[in-house]
């Protein structure tokens, strides 16, 4: 047993990180909220040349995907990341990011579909298999103010029900290991909103001091540390267990605990990162609002933390 | 990454767990939980049993007697006893953990001789007098003096909390040996054997109504200097030293209890009724015990993260400090949710009414004692934002 990443699983991150930070800087994201949210074109596929959706098509596992998911989380990347890797296996212009693949799974009281003005391919997820629409047949209303900048919202009023291009058994996979590719990006967000939150908390003062020195405040981060910690074992053991390298034969059960753990940390995160900024944290301005936003966003993905504590349950 | 056993590992697993199948139908049954000195020979009995089987002290060195045994077979050591509900560590704790690993690295080669084989062999117990009234979290202002007279110190003050004072045969102590400098600079650790003319050791009862922790009063108690372990006013950084033995295995065996223990709280929602439905049938309920069930086989992966760590660094680092603050709170909630489920049968200590009312009140009392004792979760908090964080200390 192992449980910590070795040689290659670190390069790997690391060469995601130095590509994202070099090209994905927060001012391209800030930027992208003057242009509605709209994906940029070039970027997604350098981000299809990095191999971001290819990943598992190019023979990788579930672990150098979650820990690429991180760094994508980290860097506040939007779009149909994980549709678009999920799509890669399937859809070989989806793999290099030649096309923007998207990906819907019904909800009620509204079906809401994200980006959709950007995408190329729809892919509509039922429990009896995936089909694909042509996002331009797809009518609905589009929201004005989407909670999330980044993530342009659209209320449908009718979703196609499309061709069908795999069945339930894969539909099923594809919602498992949407969990854990999504549980990712929320880890990452966790991470940046400590960052964050520590840099102002030291160099912010009050009363003659560093606010990071209240005890106060050193315990909001600490809790937000914490909980990131604890979601980053939940990631990786259930990307592990994916890869046939675990301690569980309940894949799917692993997957929710990981969801579960990173949709709860990542609304924490967010909103204590915000905490920690004072009035600075209520402003367009700082990016303490654009964790938080993101993390409500990613919590309705692949179900929410409550749905999968429920469904965890069953399981006992 | 990988969360798999080596065959070694797994052939490690087997031996043990044969003969952990031959020995424990064997076992007598467990004394009283308050017949404190039936409780000190079951303990050793089993230590001595671990002995003769050549398991006793898995993490010490192969010189000193040990397994020396990775972190990674501590973990399968501590799954398969667990597994095989045999008896835990006991009064053993503070002699096998830390006075052992301190002597191991700090002690003179007859210190060594006389101790050593002594506290593998379950033959002495030992407790641990740091804590005083007055020096708690601020442990490095303790005041228990003791001065230099001959051959001897001669010990003043009092400890408290020392859990097992009143069944132990040796303290490893802390004493204030120098006034006149800063607080970290002027303490000097000490073998004090129990029971010297001058000591006085009273049970304390915890809010269990146990008494597994005493007060120790020292009134010109005489102790050889050459029960010294480490220079004079060097005892700050000789009780440090034990903090390295951590391998990310101190909590496996109540992880493993508490994971089992949320699992068997939906087996009794299922039974347990409230008007007509079962608990089981509240939603609400359903999703709380499925969070927590979670959230417990998060912690346990991360004590496997932790112990990865330890294996490749030898040390647990922060991730120790990370894992308690953690493991503390969700004890906790897990305890919170079974009283609610049992309501009014939460209201005893012991079992009553055909339910495991003991696991789980028990339980709950004692993980008040996680946030608290080996450091409070506030002093947890402290040290994650000052040494991962790197947040500014507040003086
Ligand atoms: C079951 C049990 C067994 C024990 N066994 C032993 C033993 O065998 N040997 C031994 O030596 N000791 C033992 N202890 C003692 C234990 O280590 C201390 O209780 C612990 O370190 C806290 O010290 P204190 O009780 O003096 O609390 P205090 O330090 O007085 O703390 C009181 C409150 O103040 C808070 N506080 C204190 N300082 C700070 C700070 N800097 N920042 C924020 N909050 C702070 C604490 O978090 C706590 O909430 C045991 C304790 C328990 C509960």
């Amino acid at each position: 047993m192992d449980f910590e990443l070795n040689d290659d699983e670190r390069s790997l991150q690391e060469g995601i990180r130095s590509f994202l930070t070099g090209r994905c800087t927060i001012d391209v994201v800030r930027a992208n909220e003057e242009t509605g949210g709209a994906l940029d074109r070039a970027l997604w596929q350098e981000l299809g040349a990095v191999g971001v959706f290819s990943l598992r098509a190019d023979g990788f596992g579930m672990t150098e995907s979650v820990l690429a998911f991180e760094e994508l989380g980290r860097s506040l990347v939007a779009g149909p990341l994980v549709a678009s890797h999920l799509a890669a296996t399937l859809m070989p212009a989806a793999a290099n990011g030649s096309r923007i693949v998207g990906l819907i799974e019904p909800s009620e009281p509204v079906n809401v579909a994200e980006h959709l003005a950007s995408l190329d391919d729809l892919i509509v997820a039922r429990p009896e298999g995936l089909f694909v629409v042509d996002p331009a047949e797809v009518i609905g209303v589009h929201a004005e103010r989407p909670l999330d900048a980044l993530t342009p919202i659209t209320a449908v009023s009718h979703l196609p029900q499309g061709e069908l291009i795999a069945d339930a058994a894969t539909a099923h996979i594809w919602h498992r290991d949407g969990m854990v590719l999504t549980a990712a990006l929320q880890l990452g967000l966790c991470l940046a909103s400590i960052d964050l939150a520590k840099q102002y908390a030291m160099q912010r003062e009050q009363f003659g001091r560093p606010i990071g020195s209240f005890q106060a405040v050193k315990h909001l981060l600490a809790d937000m540390l914490t909980k990131a910690e604890v979601t980053r074992a939940a990631v990786y053991a259930a990307a592990v267990n994916i890869d046939g390298r675990g301690d569980s034969t309940d894949l799917m059960q692993t997957a929710r605990m990981a969801k579960m753990l990173a949709g709860d940390s990542a609304l924490f995160c967010g909103k204590t990162g915000i905490q920690v900024h004072g009035g600075m944290g209520f402003t367009w301005e700082v990016d303490a609002q654009r964790y938080w936003k993101r993390a409500c966003v990613l919590d309705t993905h692949f179900g929410n933390s409550d749905e999968h504590a429920a469904a965890f349950s069953a399981a006992l | 990454m990988d969360l798999q056993f080596t065959d070694a590992e797994n052939s490690f697993r087997l031996k043990l767990r044969d003969w952990l199948s031959s020995v424990i139908p064997q076992l007598p049954s467990e004394p009283h939980r308050n017949d404190w000195i039936g409780r000190r020979e079951y303990d050793s009995m089993w230590q001595r049993m671990l002995f003769d089987a050549g398991f006793a002290g898995i993490n010490w060195p192969r010189e000193y007697g040990g397994l020396g045994a990775t972190p990674t077979e501590h973990l399968i050591f501590l799954e398969e006893t667990e597994r095989a509900r045999a008896p835990y560590v006991g009064q053993n704790f503070v002699g096998l953990l830390h006075a052992g690993p301190t002597l191991i690295t700090e002690a003179s080669a007859e210190q060594k001789a006389f101790h050593l084989p002594a506290i593998l062999k379950g033959e002495h117990i030992w407790c641990q007098g740091f804590s005083e009234p007055g020096a708690g979290s601020d442990l490095a202002s303790l005041s228990c003096r003791a001065i230099r007279d001959g051959d001897d110190y001669v010990i003043n003050g009092q400890k408290i909390w020392t859990s097992f004072g009143h069944t132990a045969d040796y303290c490893e102590m802390l004493v204030r040996t120098d006034t006149d400098v800063p607080k970290h600079r002027g303490i000097t650790w000490l073998i004090v054997p129990m029971g010297l003319p001058g000591m006085d050791v009273r049970p304390l009862r915890t809010l269990e109504g146990s008494t597994e922790f005493c007060e120790v009063f020292f009134d010109e108690v005489r102790v050889p200097v050459a029960n010294r372990v480490g220079d004079e006013n060097d005892g700050w950084r000789v009780a440090m030293v034990t903090l390295s033995f951590e391998r990310g295995t101190a909590f496996v065996s109540e992880m493993l209890q508490s994971m089992e223990l949320a699992r068997d709280l939906a087996q009794l929602a299922k039974r347990v009724t409230r008007s007509g439905v079962t608990a089981w049938d509240d939603a609400g309920l359903r999703r709380d015990i499925g969070r927590i069930c979670a959230e417990l086989d998060a912690l346990w992966a991360l004590t496997k993260r932790n112990i990865s760590q330890a294996q490749r660094t030898g040390l647990v680092g922060p991730g120790g400090n990370v894992f308690k603050l953690a493991y503390a709170e969700l004890r906790s909630r897990l305890g919170e949710l079974a009283m609610h489920l049992l309501d009014r049968a939460s209201l005893s200590i012991d079992d009553i009414g055909d339910l495991p009312t003991h696991a789980h009140v028990h339980g709950r009392i004692h993980a008040l004692s996680l946030g608290i004792a080996a450091g409070t979760s506030q002093v947890q908090r402290n040290i994650v934002a000052e040494r991962i964080l790197g947040l500014p200390k507040e003086r």
